[in-house]
């Protein structure tokens, strides 16, 4: 016999809601150096209107936050303040490496500059563009937000998967 | 502990005992340093006794950089020094190409070159301005001033491609003309951007919040000013009536009826002001250039195998081809004399000059940038002692110090 | 190119007679002997009103051709109130490259000392702060040196790796 449901009770995976309650508001942690700064923020000013996807909160304090955006080169003097940014962010915690610089290095294949934070630090999206239009940083937050409804768990087990320990490229080369 | 023992210089004197000071560390990741600045301050309760600026968080190289890459590459790199005004940076680099080449570009080209160099001056004094309203308190005007931005974007993008990075110029000329529609839009803002300065005078020039947390607030004296190399707005602010586009016109600026803005009090206030009062001129430069903007070519053409030729030429005709491989091989390339040249623009910032060493490649042997931020981030210790730990943000959005500027 | 004779020129080749002057594209430059150099900085502010530094920076001579010393220091002044400008330069050689400060003439100079002796190891003698500025403290090498590689020797790989698990 079918159980009759009221039309306003939606039946779900207490995993699933608790991802959708966390994707749809996430906190930045605007890590912004260089040029993609600029970009960052017009992302959040009025044309593009990062708000629209419930993002738009930016914090300047590691601890309320649970999105750390990369936004322009990472050079030796700055990587370390990077790996304790990220280490003083509270699980769960996601990353967007955004622009060439913060993926690869970009132009700046220099002696200063670190080659991509992802050989130091776990990055779970990266932007491409130098810099990267604002549109293209939105797009990347709401393939975040997929990412976060599609594998997300209460007690964050996935993180602790396998193919999660190898979070940079210096590991897995 | 008696705040009178503090001498008028913000200095400690000397019989005081210093146990009580503490330190303070600031940035390099602080929402009100903007980019990767890094502050320790040694305070007094909040009162800021000394400053110890520690830079470097952002130094990519650039000048190293400069001798690996041929005189048209290196132009992108220019771009991500003030990244608020990337426009000014292109012209700037490649004005000191031309003037180690010799080589004279023609008037459409300065035109052009002026009309981009004032826009971006704009879109910097807006970035600064709005933000030392954030940091003040005021974000509805960071919005404000940010809004037109995206306007002046738009005209980049129209006349370059790209809208942020442009990399504009070329060695000899420009990567293209101006398109109608670009100049229709560029005539479209001259006639909106009055209203929203007035918008954002309104907003701020009496508001009692701002005029107090900046009036006063990190003066710095006409001697100091000249002493410690300030230029630009900063200097300006303090009473050196001093501007590139006056004193050693360039480009085409000796065509342009234009006002230098000065101001006496030398504080925040004074260099918000001027920053504003130049927005409104650097505007009246633009109308002037493109009611007057001459017709003809945008790069010297083929002549002295210097600039490159355009690409529809390239694909049909033999000079324009072969043009094109001798500027790109690297066994070719430039004719640079074995010289050494120093050349300077009025950036938004303040006097942004290249010292080039040519050694007759395609490369500069050495290629020194005069950053403006550098000696304006080395005025703040004096600027900042004996003032409140409140006012540290307000100086330094007023400095408008740019760190990918500042470190290279 | 000699340099037309201007009251600068003159009065500096009067007291500085080994300073030799040349002038390109409109810009007129002094070389002078780095046993000079102080004392020719002072006599520019002093007497010549030359009472801004505009920038200072330095090159490294080491691959190009005709050079005699390894390193060009280039003092780029001017007068505010004439609008005039000069270039000066000196040259040093290894070991120990060292130059007087000019930190008690221009404050401008504090910084931008620091940052050559950072990038290209020049000392400069009687600064009050020289330290790296740019660099960490423990970089060892002066990267603006032509004998000194655009990748580096491996020093922008050498930071600890964190992974996910200890995040």
């Amino acid at each position: 016999m079918a159980l009759e449901l009221p039309d306003n009770v939606v039946i779900t995976k207490l995993d699933e809601m608790v991802s959708w309650c966390r994707k749809n508001s996430l906190w930045p942690m605007p890590f912004a150096t260089a040029c993609c700064g600029i970009e960052l923020m017009a992302t959040g000013a009025s044309r593009h209107d990062l708000a629209r996807f419930g993002a738009e909160v930016f914090r300047f304090s590691p601890r309320q936050c649970d999105l750390l955006i990369v936004a322009g080169r990472v050079v030796m003097k700055m990587l370390p303040v990077l790996q304790r940014i990220w280490q003083q962010m509270h699980e769960p915690k996601w990353c967007i490496s955004m622009g060439a610089c913060a993926s690869t290095g970009g132009v700046f294949d220099t002696y200063s500059v670190v080659q991509g934070i992802d050989r130091f630090i776990p990055v779970d999206m990266y932007v491409p563009g130098c810099p990267p239009r604002p549109e293209q940083l939105i797009q990347a937050i709401i393939d975040l937000q997929a990412k976060i409804q599609r594998e997300g768990t209460m007690y964050g087990r996935e993180f602790t998967r396998p193919e999660r320990q190898l979070p940079s490229r210096a590991l897995r080369q | 502990m008696p705040l009178e023992r503090i001498l008028p210089s913000g200095d400690l004197a000397q019989d005081e005992p210093q146990e009580y000071l503490w330190t303070m560390n600031f940035g390099p990741q602080h929402p009100a340093t903007h980019t990767t600045l890094r502050l320790v301050l040694k305070l007094d309760g909040e009162r800021v006794v000394d400053a110890m600026p520690d830079i470097g968080y952002l130094h990519s190289g650039f000048e190293k950089l400069a001798e690996h890459l041929d005189y048209n590459q290196y132009v992108t790199v220019t771009d991500r020094m003030n990244y608020v005004s990337p426009m000014a940076n292109n012209v700037a680099w490649h004005m000191a190409v031309e003037k180690l080449m010799g080589i004279e570009v023609p008037p459409r080209c300065q035109y052009l070159r002026v009309i981009v160099a004032e826009l971006s001056r704009i879109s910097d004094h807006l970035v600064c301005n709005g933000a030392v309203g954030l940091d003040t308190g005021a974000f509805t005007y960071f919005l404000y001033a940010f809004n037109p931005r995206e306007k002046l974007y738009d005209i980049f993008e129209a006349l370059c491609g790209a809208r942020f990075t442009n990399s504009y110029t070329r060695v000899g000329g420009l990567t293209g003309d101006a398109s109608p529609e670009a100049i229709a839009m560029i005539r479209e803002v001259i006639r909106e951007l009055p209203k929203t300065f007035g918008d954002m005078e309104r907003l701020l020039d009496r508001n009692k919040i701002f005029v107090d947390r900046t009036k006063g607030i990190g003066v710095l004296t006409k001697e100091e000013a000249i002493n410690r190399g300030a230029s630009g707005p900063v200097a300006r602010a303090s009473g050196v009536t001093r501007d590139l586009r006056k004193d050693e016109p360039y480009l085409s600026y000796a065509d342009f009826d234009f006002q230098v803005c000065c101001a006496t009090a030398g504080d925040c206030y004074a260099r918000y002001l001027v920053r504003m009062a130049e927005m409104r001129e650097s505007l009246k430069i633009v109308a002037q250039a493109i009611e007057n903007l001459p017709e003809g070519p945008v790069s010297i053409g083929i002549r002295d195998r210097a600039s490159l030729p355009p690409k529809g030429m390239v694909y049909s005709t033999i000079e324009g081809l072969i043009t094109h491989f001798e500027v790109l091989m690297t066994n070719r390339g430039f004719e640079v004399p074995c010289e050494e040249i120093y050349s300077a623009t009025e950036a938004p910032n303040g006097e942004l000059g290249f010292y080039l060493v040519g050694d007759g490649s395609s490369r500069a042997y050495r290629a020194r940038c005069r950053p403006p931020s550098f000696l304006h981030f080395a005025l703040f210790p004096h600027l900042i002692r004996g003032h409140m730990l409140s006012d540290v943000v307000a100086v330094l959005g007023s400095l408008n110090v740019i760190a990918a500027e500042l470190d290279r | 190119m000699d340099a037309m004779p201007t009251r600068t020129t003159s009065e500096l080749k009067r007291a500085f007679p080994t300073a030799e002057i040349s002038e390109f594209r409109g810009q007129v430059r002094a070389a002078v002997p780095v046993s000079s150099i102080g004392d020719c900085l002072r006599f520019l502010k002093e007497q010549l009103g030359f009472d801004m530094l505009v920038d200072l920076t330095c090159v490294d001579y080491l691959a190009y051709r005709g050079a005699t010393s390894r390193f060009g220091l280039v003092y780029l002044l001017l007068s505010v109130d004439r609008g005039e400008r000069l270039v000066v330069r000196t040259f040093v050689d290894d070991p120990q490259p060292a130059v007087p400060s000019a930190v008690p003439l221009w404050q401008a100079a504090d910084w931008l000392e620091r940052e050559v002796w950072d990038l290209f190891g020049i000392r400069f003698e009687g600064h009050p702060d020289l330290r790296r500025i740019v660099l960490p403290e423990q970089f060892t090498a002066h990267p603006l040196r032509k004998d000194y590689p655009l990748q580096g020797r491996g020093e922008r790989h050498n930071f600890p790796v964190i992974t996910r698990a200890e995040g």
